[in-house]
């Protein structure tokens, strides 16, 4: 079989916002409706449709879901060949309905699925991608040199150099711009009982050679904590110390209805799980409390809990860069200001 | 059986060793202030060759490389481990390439080589962390690829059974050769250099190295020893222009900021009883607790 070529897209302001509607057997996860949340901004600001892409083996339950969740329009395509997502038969429906439909834009969760799709996909367009985004916007582009002003330029915004550096991607002349966004960094848009979407339906034919991989076996574990969804998280460090003193950060998670939480040192240690770890290699959070005890604040952990509205430091060492972060700053021992700190919730001062 | 398998390995600025001599006063890292290295997930991909070819004698393990003379380091640290053949890809016009263009190229490479069984990625590189280039080779090379390789199960003849790890899971799977694989660094612990090897290879340059220390004449006698690192450029690997490079990149890097904290200057509170509960009480007045 000879490789199948597609027709770049090129730049059409028409083009509508994808999100690809990732999902496991039949059940979406959080990720594509976090993408469709920021997919609403963009595509209002665009004034075009944001439209989800949802592929697999019975999956038409989902599009109601998708469509309280904010996609205007929705592209199913059904197919038994589809039901165990593999790299090659979805790079096809993708790139099939690319081709057609021209969207502008084309999201994906930077997910084991979505990380391991938008390349391939981005390879046969032959189009740009920008890997773990924690940012889109919209904007124009002058370029420096020839002062042409490329207008309403998706602008992905991203750490790259060890979370040393964030820098802002875009390409304006190969389309779709695509980009996969990294898990929890987006809000999760307000659920829309009544919103309803318009179907369009797709067919794509799936050959042998499509379905290169045979999957033997498939597990998913359950994930055991849920950091992202918490609102209030206390965090410790490798100045907690030991696993015994970590029973302080569980007693003032719980007396505040909050989940522990943990810097990548303090996993390390085997203080506790790295389900628990926050930062660029963990979980990015945005609770609307952070509390940080025994953290120095190195950026890499910084990078995934710097957007909490509030954040609360306990630290021994006055000049430990979480400082520079928090809102409340603690100098303290935690073994005592912990103790302290539960007393006066306690109390409800 | 006997394996044609290519490591791809990048030489890497060391992201941990940033500090504040490596940022430049815009906001850009100033590369050269920091230790190139081996980009540690492709010590786990070269680990996982090495071991496939531990278990099947006669199989053939090319390290190949796109960048800079100076990455030739990674081709020899690639050989005092076990590797066999080592492939410089370089050239000026493949400057400022992103993934797509990296990937447009290396596989023009690899095309070079004729039968390849497997191609041996990292599952990223720590300079980008985007873990494009993998899946982007497997797709200019047309052929099926595995990411986020745990553990190799079985080989057999041409068939390979792998487990993945996806997130919150994992994954045994099985294709036919030719493959791509891209490996996780809890996949193994890369061996260390063999001091036999190192003594042999660390001799081993590429003509550009030669050239630049002055010593070109030493060309032929290190080419008969089977120690001049191979050079490549873009005409050798027939790679179309259009494709590399600047114009062969679709993204294109609009802004860099370096990141420095918000230093929002934070209150300060006494680690007291009082002191706690004004602050508990201030959490309650803005219902961030209830
Ligand atoms: C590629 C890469 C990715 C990374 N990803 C992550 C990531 O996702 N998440 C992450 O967290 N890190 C990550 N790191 C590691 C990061 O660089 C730091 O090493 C780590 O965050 C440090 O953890 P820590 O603050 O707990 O430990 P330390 O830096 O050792 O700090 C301990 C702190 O505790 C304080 N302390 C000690 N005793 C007490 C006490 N009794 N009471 C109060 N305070 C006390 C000390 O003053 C100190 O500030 C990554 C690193 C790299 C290179
Ligand atoms: N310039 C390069 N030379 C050789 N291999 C590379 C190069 N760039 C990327 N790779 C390979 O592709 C993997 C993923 O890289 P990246 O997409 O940059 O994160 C790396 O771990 C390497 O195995």
């Amino acid at each position: 079989m000879k490789k199948r070529k597609y027709k770049m897209i090129e730049v059409n302001r028409q083009g509508e916002v994808w999100v690809f509607a990732e999902q496991y057997e039949g059940s979406l996860g959080e990720v594509p409706l976090e993408l469709l949340g920021r997919g609403r901004l963009l595509a209002d600001k665009l004034g075009v449709k944001l439209s989800a892409v949802l592929a697999g083996n019975k999956v038409d339950t989902l599009v109601d879901e998708l469509a309280a969740f904010g996609a205007e329009k929705i592209y199913h395509v059904e197919n038994t060949d589809l039901a165990h997502y593999q790299t090659i038969s979805y790079t096809k429906v993708l790139c099939q309905l690319i081709e057609k439909h021209k969207p502008q834009i084309v999201l994906f969760g930077a997910t084991a699925i979505g990380r391991d799709l938008a390349p391939r996909i981005a390879s046969k367009m032959r189009c740009g991608l920008t890997a773990d985004c924690t940012d889109l916007q919209i904007e124009d582009f002058t370029e420096p040199r020839t002062k042409e002003v490329h207008s309403n330029l998706l602008q992905q915004i991203r750490p790259a150099f060890g979370g040393n550096i964030i820098a802002t991607i875009i390409n304006y002349d190969r389309w779709p711009q695509m980009a996969t966004v990294r898990e929890g960094v987006m809000p999760m848009p307000e659920r829309n009982e009544n919103a309803k979407a318009e179907v369009v339906k797709e067919t794509v034919s799936i050959s042998p050679e499509d379905l290169a991989i045979k999957i033997l076996e498939q597990h998913r574990e359950a994930k055991k904590v849920n950091l992202k969804a918490s609102r209030i998280i206390v965090a410790g460090g490798a100045g907690v110390g030991s696993k015994e003193g970590f029973k302080h950060i569980w007693d003032l998670a719980n007396a505040l209805g909050g989940v522990p939480a943990a810097s990548r040192a303090a996993v390390d240690l085997g203080f506790i799980d790295h389900d628990y770890q926050v930062g660029q290699t963990g979980t990015t959070v945005r609770p609307a409390l952070y509390i940080a005890v025994g953290i120095s604040g190195a950026i890499q952990h910084t990078a995934g809990m710097s957007d909490s509205a509030k954040v609360v430091a306990i630290n021994c060492d006055p000049d430990a860069p979480i400082f520079g972060v928090a809102n409340f700053g603690i100098v303290g021992d935690y073994t005592q200001v912990i103790p302290k700190l539960i007393k006066a919730i306690r109390e409800k001062a | 059986m006997a394996y044609n398998i290519v490591v791809l390995a990048k030489q890497v600025p060391d992201t941990k060793a940033v500090t504040g001599k490596a940022m430049n006063d815009d906001g850009t890292v100033n590369r050269s202030a920091l230790p190139a290295i081996f980009n540690p997930e492709d010590l786990n991909a070269l680990e996982l060759a090495l071991q496939i070819k531990d278990d099947n004698p006669g199989t053939k393990i090319t390290m190949m490389t796109m960048g800079l003379p100076s990455a030739c380091e990674v081709l020899r640290q690639g050989m005092y481990r076990g590797a066999d053949r080592m492939i410089l890809v370089t050239d000026r016009r493949a400057a400022a390439s992103d993934t797509l263009a990296t990937s447009y190229i290396l596989s023009c490479a690899v095309k070079k080589l004729g039968k390849v069984d497997m191609v041996i990625c990292g599952r990223q590189a720590i300079d980008g962390d985007t873990a494009q280039v993998g899946p982007q080779c497997a797709e200019k090379l047309d052929i099926p690829q595995i990411t986020y390789v745990q553990e190799l199960l079985d080989l057999k003849d041409q068939t390979i059974t792998i487990k993945r790890s996806v997130g919150a899971g994992w994954e045994k799977v099985q294709c036919q050769l030719p493959v791509v694989l891209t490996v996780l660094d809890t996949a193994n612990i890369p061996r260390p250099v063999a001091a036999r090897k190192m003594m042999k290879f660390k001799k081993a340059h590429s003509a550009m190295e030669l050239a630049k220390a002055d010593k070109a004449d030493l060309a032929d006698a290190l080419k008969a020893k089977g120690l001049l690192i191979e050079e490549w450029n873009l005409d050798h690997i027939e790679a179309d222009l259009q494709w590399c490079g600047r114009d062969g990149s679709p993204t294109k890097v609009n802004r860099i900021q370096s990141v420095v904290l918000a230093a929002s200057g934070h209150k300060k509170i006494e680690p007291t009883e009082q002191g706690l509960r004004d602050m508990i009480h201030e959490l309650i007045e803005d219902h961030t607790i209830g």
